[in-house]
């Protein structure tokens, strides 16, 4: 369904609603970007649903001039999963925090992800709870002080990445708040990639968690710290990518560049490659840590699976044929009848 | 030689065995040649709780109640008369519901030693061999050995010859009843298309089941029960769960909807996906969910998109389903949730019926979250009453529950089944594309009945945004004004309450319209209470039955008519619901009669009450 009127601009996609979200919080960026990208991806804005559960960032929907439904916590998927099985020719996007998808909606999260609809989740990872004003979240890191560990938390976190890969996602990528441009490359591979995608992205809490990914988004540690991957390119980061990542076997090993190694040794990114592409889910060591791999960001890994909307149709096509189009007096009649006078 | 032919109204014959010896399908087998003789039937299944219950122990008898008369029937009968059992064990658990001078026919082989202690008989006690069974007419056959002995040379190995010993039974019950065999003959040409030695196996052995009634001089009596003199027209036999998934298709398609059933499977509610699933030419889409969580909320997804959602489950997983039932009262889309209750609270009696959800459907949500409640009553009204939750989902735009329960879940009797030209039409109508230059679509802008626009996405200039916060009234925007809380509140529970103007007045089912004592009842209870009524007015009682299926709102008339009675008294499988909501709403001096025992209430409980109540 495409539309014929003048193309769409971002401002097209903007509510007449009041953005309601404390100034600075990282969600103005990502609301940013989706209502640039938006209007590039030809879909008639009728045919786009944002569907979010609870929590800041799931009031995402009230700001998007789209088709919308604020959920309940946790379920997005679930809702978003009868939406698209009743409804598979709409643009079916989730919103959701790191809370809402990991914890409570875990469950959905993960059966969303081996079904493959194909829709576009997009987790804004801010590792706390944010609308419940600061309680760790199963995304926060081990140790994390919060309201709800004074202590520091005791719990292992998720990690995304590795979650949806282990839930056999068929498109996993990660991006930031801080890096628009970054960001709407991947909202674009997001949508275009056709089962479930999904996108983490880090997401500055400014009020309760303020800089927890500040060693990924500031000048200073950036280049260090994160690694940004691409296929058909060599993984390299650091000050004029002066550093590569090479398998040794299947435990990827930091190697600098200026000191002898050569750039045709490096491992050189394929999405297609689910093994490396765990491998790299698996990024995720504390950047505190002595010799600690960077941070990936991109598409990690793109796969072709047949989508639970595509199979649903396929089995009902199936059944008119076999069976004919559904007769509802022959049904309500059934085989075996008897009559009285 | 010749056994003498007995007539008689009705016979009740409980089929009871091990969970493996094939019960269910001896007992619809009869129940289909019964029906199609034209004698008025009503079966209840009775099924253990665990699915493999260890072979010959009381916890794995397996029961199936047959009630069928040349008289109209409305239960599976408060007792029986005639009680088949496998083993041991299927006696034990059963011999309590036989009439004193009922008939046991026993399988012998199942009365071993081992048999005899798996059902905890003390030891040396064999009730076959001791007096203990007097007062009934025993007849022993050794089932398994007639079985092996017919399939002797069958090639068949003694696992597989001692599966169609049901077979055996079921033939010679058809000799007994005076009952010819084609029904099942071709049940079985057709069952085993693809196996015609089992074909030929188990035609055998009913055969051989037939004449060893005819041959042996054991039995004198053979029984006939004439074909009953029933309503005219052309009917087939339904259960309660497949006639629930036949409303709901039934709705869908009369109303050009598309069906979402989205659910997660407990028993007694599986039965309504198993049958859904197959239907799918009806484009039909049937979602097997991770939890009852995702089901109901997929079903609300569904319905945003323009579908008709459709939930079912029992009491535990409706728990899970609060919060979203709530949401989806918010969100003021149609969606049916579809409760078979059972025994509860917690996991409770999973195979055992109740009807303790009423108040958890009317108030089992945070917050004021009015749903509208139907319930059916009998398992064919399952049809007409799930057809109705879906119509009243799909025009007043709100959640409805449809109650049902285990009893005539699993129960079945015979229907006649309605044409779909003469199906209520259910009307449907989404909000209409936009233009620019029109005033802005307001989506919860309340048409007569309170029931907001269906608008759904792909329509253009419609764009809008629900969810559970509360909704400024009209636009639907986020609103915590105070004033504007209070009047949503009203607005929601105001258009629950119009949906009386759009439902049938409540009757009165039997017995006159004034008088001493009104029975009202709800639900599974139909039967026997309408049987019991039926009897205390021939004998001359002053009693009237009246039935209610609309919950929540009630019919318009339903006070009134509680006035024109002395006494109301309302029998419930619960310790009191629906009592509660009509003293709320009518401050009647109602009397409750109450049984939680996972059983239905026999008609003569009834019946025994209301003589009780008229003699004072
Ligand atoms: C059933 C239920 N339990 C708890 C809550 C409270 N609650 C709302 S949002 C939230 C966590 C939000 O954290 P996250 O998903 O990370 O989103 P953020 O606010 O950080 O964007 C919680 C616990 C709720 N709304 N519903
Ligand atoms: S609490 Fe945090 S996540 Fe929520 S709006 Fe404020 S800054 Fe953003």
């Amino acid at each position: 369904m495409e539309s014929t009127l003048a193309p769409l601009t971002a401002k097209d996609f903007v509510t007449d609603q009041d953005v309601r979200w404390c100034p600075g919080c990282g969600d103005y960026s990502i609301l940013k970007q989706v209502q640039t990208v938006l209007p590039e991806l030809g879909i008639a804005r009728e045919n786009i649903v944002f569907v979010s559960g609870i929590g800041c960032s799931s009031r995402f929907p009230y700001y998007m001039e789209t088709f919308g439904m604020h959920s309940i916590h946790g379920r997005a998927a679930a809702v978003a999963s009868g939406l698209k099985a009743a409804r598979p020719e709409l643009s079916v996007w989730i919103v959701s925090g790191d809370g809402d998808s990991m914890s409570i909606g875990g469950n959905h999260l993960i059966h969303l992800l081996r079904r493959n609809f194909n829709v576009n989740l997009l987790i804004f990872n801010n590792e706390i709870y944010g609308l419940t004003k600061g309680q760790y979240s199963p995304a926060s890191p081990a140790g994390k002080i919060t309201k709800s560990s004074p202590m520091g938390s005791i719990d292992h976190p998720f990690n995304p990445a590795a979650l949806a890969l282990g839930a056999d996602a068929t498109f996993f990528a990660r991006s930031m708040d801080r890096d628009p441009i970054h960001m709407r490359e991947i909202l674009k591979r997001s949508n275009s990639h056709k089962g479930s995608s999904v996108v983490e992205i880090y997401q500055n809490c400014n009020v309760f968690n303020d800089g927890a990914f500040e060693v990924f988004t500031e000048k200073g540690t950036k280049k260090m710290e994160t690694l940004f991957v691409e296929t058909g390119k060599p993984l390299v980061f650091g000050d004029g990518g002066n550093k590569g990542i090479k398998l040794d076997g299947f435990t990827p090993t930091i190697v600098d560049l200026t000191a002898g190694a050569s750039a045709n040794d490096l491992w050189i990114h394929d999405e297609t490659d689910r093994v490396k592409a765990q491998i790299l889910s698996r990024f995720f060591d504390d950047p505190k840590m002595e010799n600690h791999l960077p941070r990936p960001f991109g598409v990690f890994y793109e796969e072709k699976r047949f989508c639970y909307e595509d199979a649903m149709l396929a089995q009902i096509a199936e059944s008119i044929k076999t069976k004919g189009d559904g007769d509802l007096d022959a049904l309500l009649r059934g085989k075996n009848t008897w009559k009285i006078n | 030689m010749s056994a003498t032919l007995e007539t008689r109204k009705n016979v009740a014959i409980m089929f009871a065995g091990d969970s493996g010896d094939g019960i269910q399908l001896t007992g619809t087998q009869f129940t289909d040649t019964a029906a199609l003789l034209g004698n008025d039937i009503s079966t209840f299944p009775n099924f253990p709780a665990e699915i493999r219950a260890p072979q010959g122990t009381l916890a794995g008898v397996s029961g199936y109640q047959l009630h069928f008369g040349s008289v109209e029937i409305f239960t599976p009968g408060d007792g029986c008369d005639v009680l088949v059992v496998m083993n041991a064990a299927a006696l034990k658990a059963n011999l309590k519901g036989l009439h004193t001078g009922g008939i046991i026919i026993a399988n012998t082989d199942g009365f071993d030693a081992k048999n005899l202690k798996l059902a905890k008989y003390p030891d040396g006690v064999n009730p076959l061999k001791d007096s203990s069974l007097d007062k009934y007419k025993v007849y022993e056959i050794d089932v398994t050995k007639m079985t092996r002995t017919a399939l002797a040379d069958s090639g068949m190995g003694t696992k597989e010859i001692d599966r169609s010993k049901n077979m055996f039974v079921l033939g010679f019950i058809y000799w007994m009843f005076n009952r010819n065999m084609d029904n099942s003959i071709a049940f079985l040409k057709d069952k085993f298309k693809k196996r015609p030695d089992l074909v030929e196996a188990n035609l055998k052995v009913l055969k051989a089941g037939y004449h060893f009634g005819e041959t042996t001089e054991t039995f004198n009596a053979r029984y006939e029960v004439k074909a009953a003199v029933m309503q005219k027209g052309e009917y087939r036999n339904i259960m309660g769960n497949q006639a629930t998934a036949l409303g709901l298709i039934a709705a869908a398609k009369k109303s050009g909807i598309e069906l979402f059933f989205g659910t997660y499977p407990i028993t007694p509610a599986s039965d309504i996906l198993h049958e859904l699933s197959k239907h799918k030419n009806f484009g039909v889409k049937t979602f097997q969910a991770e939890d009852e969580i995702a089901a109901v909320c997929s079903a609300i997804g569904a319905s945003f998109g323009g579908s008709l959602g459709v939930t079912a489950s029992s009491g535990p997983g409706i728990a899970l389903k609060g919060e979203a039932i709530g949401l989806a009262t918010m969100l003021e889309i149609p969606l049916v949730i579809c409760n078979v209750q059972r025994g509860g609270p917690s996991t409770g009696l999973p195979t055992k019926t109740e009807q303790a959800d009423l108040l958890q459907a009317m108030y089992g949500r945070n917050g004021e979250g009015p749903a509208a409640i139907i319930s059916a009553s009998t398992p064919s009204d399952c049809f007409e009453t799930a057809y109705e939750a879906c119509r009243i989902a799909i025009e007043h735009m709100t959640p409805v529950f449809f109650m049902s329960d285990g009893y005539i879940a699993n129960g079945s009797e015979p229907w006649i089944f309605p044409q779909s030209k003469d199906l209520k039409p259910i009307k449907i109508e989404y909000a209409k594309e936009r233009n620019p230059e029109d005033a802005k679509f307001l989506p919860y802008k309340r048409d007569e009945k309170l029931a907001r626009p269906w608008a759904i996405p792909g329509t253009k200039g419609l764009e809008h945004r629900v969810g559970g916060i509360e909704k400024e009234n009209e636009t639907g925007n986020i609103s915590y004004d105070p004033d504007n809380h209070e009047l949503m509140v009203k607005l929601r529970a105001e258009k629950i309450e119009r949906i009386a103007d759009y439902v049938p007045l409540q009757t009165i089912d039997n017995g006159p319209a004034k008088g001493k004592l009104l029975i009202l009842g709800w639900g599974s209870t139909y039967g026997s209470i309408k049987t019991a009524v039926i009897e205390a007015l021939a004998e001359g009682y002053d009693v009237a039955h009246a039935h209610v299926r609309y919950l929540n709102p009630f019919p318009k008339n339903l006070g009134e008519i509680l006035f024109n009675y002395e006494t109301v008294l309302m029998p419930e499988i619960n310790s009191g619901q629906l009592i509660k909501l009509v003293r709320d709403k009518y401050l009647v001096p109602a009397i409750g009669f109450n049984k939680v025992k996972g059983m239905p209430f026999t008609s003569t409980e009834i019946k025994e009450k209301i003589v009780e109540l008229l003699k004072k």
